[in-house]
């Protein structure tokens, strides 16, 4: 065994600032496999639903009731594009109303990180404040705030958004608001317990003692200090809200038609299941592969960022 | 230990009390009247206010929120204003289906799980190991729902092996549980790869503990060092984390139900919101918190009462 033992040995690099940050980071996902895969997945999912629109065939709307379940091209290459095996026409075949599956699942792509991410962002920020609040501010108000977060946490997800959305009417921004008040108790909770732990340290009692407002200490001292693990724990949270919109469209309850959601094509597809089951394949796999990309990605990124995060979350 | 018990107890209680002032909140807050939402935008106002005295909704609120937690305590969900029966007796109808699907997917997944993250911890790094690992955080983020979807057109369209839709015959127990095998499928699925997660986790480092090499230095065999020892103490975690599933399986259930058009709580909710039934929402909704709310207290006092050092901490 000659081998020897320079690299496994040498100093980490610690993370560098900002330029070569994300270079960084797929350095050192070179020799984890699956979170290479899974930030290939999540590159390829982003850019399509950027370009989506423009590289799609035909437009997702577009009714042709004439060519209604044309198989899609795979049947095709099996049984030699005689229109009953399958067309070259349209990839994924058509649905019920004659549409292009293929451009419809490009379509979903926008809405699925459209809706996902921003809800997220927005979830981000009012777990921030209300964590901060709970964890500096007085006692009667982190208890009043715990139990709120823990009785929202109580709810089945699926049966909370189920509430909400009968209640106000599927929609985009119902569907968002819902996310929002599902994921703001566990962004919260891990903000307040952070600043818990950092408010009873030295510089903070330095910093109080020079005067400093409450406002400036939570901002200024304490956030950029907690805010890390955050981030991490809000991108593994992507893939869960991805499948909690396509499931609530899917029963009926999220983003009504005729935006082609993930879970819209899933839904329709599921009506003709025996006569065109391409339409469900075409609709969950996308799915399927993007909350597996997230995943594999989210999970890598805490390991290499975090490891003390593996333990909580 | 019986202070403490009583405190968890009360914790859940005053949790759920809280889910429903807040269910109650959402239902006066939510723009628009609810006899309009229920009964839709073409209905007089004679059948609003009909149905306004008939819930109470005509009187001051807070007297409302009073008369809503008083009968809820004692049992009374309100009637469905459909069919005019009892919400209560609509939910104890439907409840046993989904119970049975949730335990049926928790058992056969920890019947998988646990010996699976057993043996990975055991046999660390092993190919069996890895594999478990990349198809437990596989399983774990594929939607049940899609699981479902691709479990009903493979299973029982494509190969004509499971029935496709319901319960199954109410006197036939050989039937009831051929319907059951693809709905609790798809519910347990992601769970086999958490649970064996878990006790993987778990398990390294409870075979690292000073009680299991005693055990070892003494030259007990290494299979009942295992079970009696590590798994023992391992499995703690995974107790608490099957109380605090139960939210995440009903949640699947809602699914599967639908999918499969099974009965059960989650279809019972779906047929509802689609009626705008609110009361009949409400109560299973109630249910369900009630369910999980008190999950957490009974792992709470299994664990004391399977860990001995959990029990001397009281």
């Amino acid at each position: 065994m000659s081998a020897q033992p320079s690299d496994a040995l040498a100093p980490v690099e610690l993370i560098p600032e900002a330029p070569g940050f994300l270079i960084s980071i797929v350095r050192r996902l070179r020799g984890d496999p699956l979170g290479l895969l899974g930030l290939l997945i999540v590159l390829t999912v982003i850019v399509l639903a950027i370009i989506g629109p423009s590289i799609a065939p035909y437009s997702p709307f577009k009714i042709k009731v004439p060519e209604r379940f044309m198989p899609p091209t795979l049947l095709a290459l099996v049984g030699g594009g005689d229109g009953v095996h399958g067309t070259f026409s349209h990839v994924f075949g058509t649905d019920n109303l004659g549409r292009d599956v293929f451009s419809r699942v490009l379509a979903g792509t926008q809405i699925a990180l459209g809706v996902g991410g921003g809800s997220i962002a927005i979830a981000l920020v009012i777990g921030l404040m209300l964590g901060l609040i709970a964890g500096y501010g007085p006692r009667w108000l982190d208890n009043f705030l715990m139990l709120l977060f823990d009785s929202i946490y109580s709810f089945p997800t699926v049966i909370l958004g189920l509430t909400v959305m009968t209640l106000l009417g599927p929609s985009i921004p119902t569907l968002m608001f819902v996310v929002v008040v599902i994921q703001t108790p566990a962004y919260g909770r891990l903000i307040r317990t952070a600043t818990l732990a950092t408010k009873s340290s030295e510089y903070i009692l330095a910093i109080r003692s020079l005067g400093s407002s409450p406002g400036r200490i939570l901002l200024v001292h304490i956030l950029p200090n907690i805010i890390g693990p955050l981030f991490i724990v809000a991108s593994m949270d992507i893939p869960s809200v991805i499948a909690l919109e396509a499931g609530l469209t899917y029963l009926g309850l999220g983003i009504p038609p005729p935006a082609p959601s993930w879970g819209r094509i899933l839904q329709e597809g599921f009506e003709s299941i025996r006569d065109a089951p391409w339409i469900v394949v075409a609709g969950g796999i996308p799915l399927i592969l993007t909350t597996l990309g997230f995943t594999f990605l989210g999970e890598s990124l805490r390991d290499l960022l975090d490891p003390k995060l593996r333990r909580i979350v | 230990m019986l202070i403490y018990t009583l405190q968890r107890i009360g914790l859940a209680i005053l949790i759920c009390i809280t889910s429903m002032c807040l269910l109650f909140g959402a239902l006066h807050l939510i723009p628009g009247d609810l006899a309009t939402i229920m009964l839709g935008s073409r209905a007089t106002k004679e059948m609003r206010d009909n149905l306004n005295h008939e819930m109470g909704l005509d009187r001051p609120v807070p007297v409302q929120l009073a008369k809503f937690l008083g009968r809820i305590v004692q049992g009374d969900l309100g009637s469905d204003p459909v069919t005019k029966r009892s919400v209560a007796t609509i939910i104890m109808e439907n409840l046993p289906y989904t119970l049975v699907l949730i335990l049926t997917a928790l058992g056969w997944s920890a019947a998988l799980g646990i010996p699976l993250g057993c043996y990975s911890a055991i046999r660390r790094n092993s190919w069996i190991d890895r594999v478990t690992g990349v198809i437990s955080v596989g399983t774990i983020s594929i939607p049940s729902f899609v699981v479902a979807i691709y479990a009903l057109l493979l299973f029982a369209i494509q190969v004509n092996w499971f029935p496709v839709i319901g319960a199954g015959d109410p006197g036939n127990l050989g039937d009831q549980i051929w319907h059951l095998v693809l709905p609790s499928f798809a519910v347990g699925l992601g769970w086999v790869g958490y649970l064996a997660r878990l006790v993987r986790a778990s398990m390294l480092e409870v075979m690292g503990e000073h009680h299991v090499r005693t055990a070892r230095a003494f030259g007990l065999p290494e299979a009942k060092i295992i079970l009696h020892y590590a798994l023992r103490i391992a499995i703690l975690p995974t107790i608490t984390m099957l109380a605090l599933a139960i939210g995440g399986l009903l949640s699947s259930a809602v699914f599967a139900e639908n999918i499969f058009a099974r009965p059960g709580i989650g279809k019972l909710i779906v047929d509802a919101a689609y009626l705008h039934n609110y009361p009949v929402v409400q109560g299973a909704v109630l249910t369900t918190v009630a369910l999980f709310a008190l999950a957490m207290p009974i792992a709470d006092l299994l664990i004391a009462w399977l860990d001995p050092r959990v029990r001397a901490t009281f």
